[in-house]
């Protein structure tokens, strides 16, 4: 807990890495000053691309000591402003799963790289970087932590599957290697709680670390503060359980 | 994005950003996330010519209601045009 009379620092920049293939993509790093070490935390831009909301996320994990890198998934898709290159990416359905996967074990590997940086990492994502949180986490195996904040479309339907996301991530859930916590607005259709209780079901049937809460009165995004989706004492309430949680496996 | 669904349209046209007109070749129609419009969901339609980068678009974001509404009105305004024998194919419009 921060005291008031405690020095406090942050430096928030920019940078290069190396994502998939050895892709140089650009990220944008926040942690806090000192020698640490600090835990990491990969955090994963959502659908509508990497943003503003993203930027101060990544700093909100620094200020709670946490060195945070959140890579820009769209990189490829050219520059812009946000909103321009999201478009982009929807009209095309989206990124391929394997290009996210190298991005986001490019930045645990850098995160881990660091002399500052203590030995665990987690992830979070919110919207299709929750769903692209929980893929890494089961596929890349090196995450000690995961955060899926309503992450659309873990449970996919055969239709629903692409070249681009060619297996629902639901299918990966036995090789999930660390604890999982997961929120969710009742009123969201993406992912329904239905979805959601399919989700929840496969862990508990694999026997997983998970914590699960559900907010009535909540739809999608209900973090984002910019949205009418915005859900004050729901969001203030997961903000809460989300830092206890990474304190705990983290820290 | 969380619905992934997404058409393209290759189309010919012109739209406007700001003070300027461009040329527009695709037609990006999607149900998803809208960036403005305060709905989960909506028909977003953009305008855009790729070639010359994400920037070159025009958005519109529609409820469901107001894309059928959209869509009837457009197929009406045609009927109409194509009843009074003055739709003009591009060949014709070159022509002029």
């Amino acid at each position: 807990m921060y005291q008031t009379n405690q020095y406090e620092g942050m430096i928030a920049e920019t940078v290069s890495m190396q994502g998939h293939k050895g892709d140089t993509i650009n990220a944008y790093v926040a942690r806090p000053l000192g020698t640490g070490p600090f835990p990491g935390m990969v955090v994963i831009h959502h659908a509508p691309g990497w943003d503003e909301w993203y930027r101060e996320c990544t700093r909100r994990f620094a200020h709670h000591g946490y060195v945070a890198i959140s890579p820009n998934l769209y990189f490829r898709d050219g520059h812009g402003a946000p909103e321009d290159v999201g478009a982009k990416v929807r009209a095309g359905g989206g990124i391929p799963d394997e290009q996210v996967l190298g991005d986001l074990d490019g930045a645990n590997k850098l995160l881990r790289s660091l002399p500052y940086v203590s030995g665990k990492v987690g992830v979070f994502g919110t919207c299709s970087g929750g769903r692209h949180g929980f893929l890494a986490a089961c596929r890349l195996k090196n995450f000690d932590a995961l955060v899926e904040c309503w992450g659309g479309r873990v449970v996919q339907s055969k239709e629903e599957l692409t070249p681009k996301q060619p297996v629902a991530p639901i299918d990966y859930t036995k090789d999930l290697p660390c604890p999982i916590i997961g929120l969710f607005g009742n009123d969201d259709k993406s992912p329904s709680p239905e979805q959601v209780n399919q989700h929840e079901a496969e862990l508990k049937k694999h026997g997983k670390n998970y914590e699960f809460h559900r907010y009535d009165g909540a739809g999608h995004g209900f973090f984002y503060y910019d949205r009418p989706a915005y859900r004050q004492e729901q969001a203030v309430d997961g903000w809460k359980k989300l830092l206890a949680f990474c304190e705990k496996n983290l820290k | 994005m969380c619905t992934m669904i997404a058409h393209q349209a290759k189309i010919e046209g012109r739209g406007k950003s700001g003070q300027d007109w461009f040329e527009v070749r695709e037609a990006n129609v999607s149900y998803d996330h809208p960036y403005d419009l305060p709905l989960e969901h909506a028909l977003n339609i953009d305008f855009v010519n790729e070639a010359a980068g994400p920037g070159a678009r025009v958005a519109v974001e529609l409820s469901v209601e107001a894309a059928r509404k959209l869509v009837q009105t457009i197929e009406a305004v045609l009927a109409q045009a194509d009843a009074r024998g003055v739709l003009e194919d591009k060949h014709q419009a070159a022509g002029r």
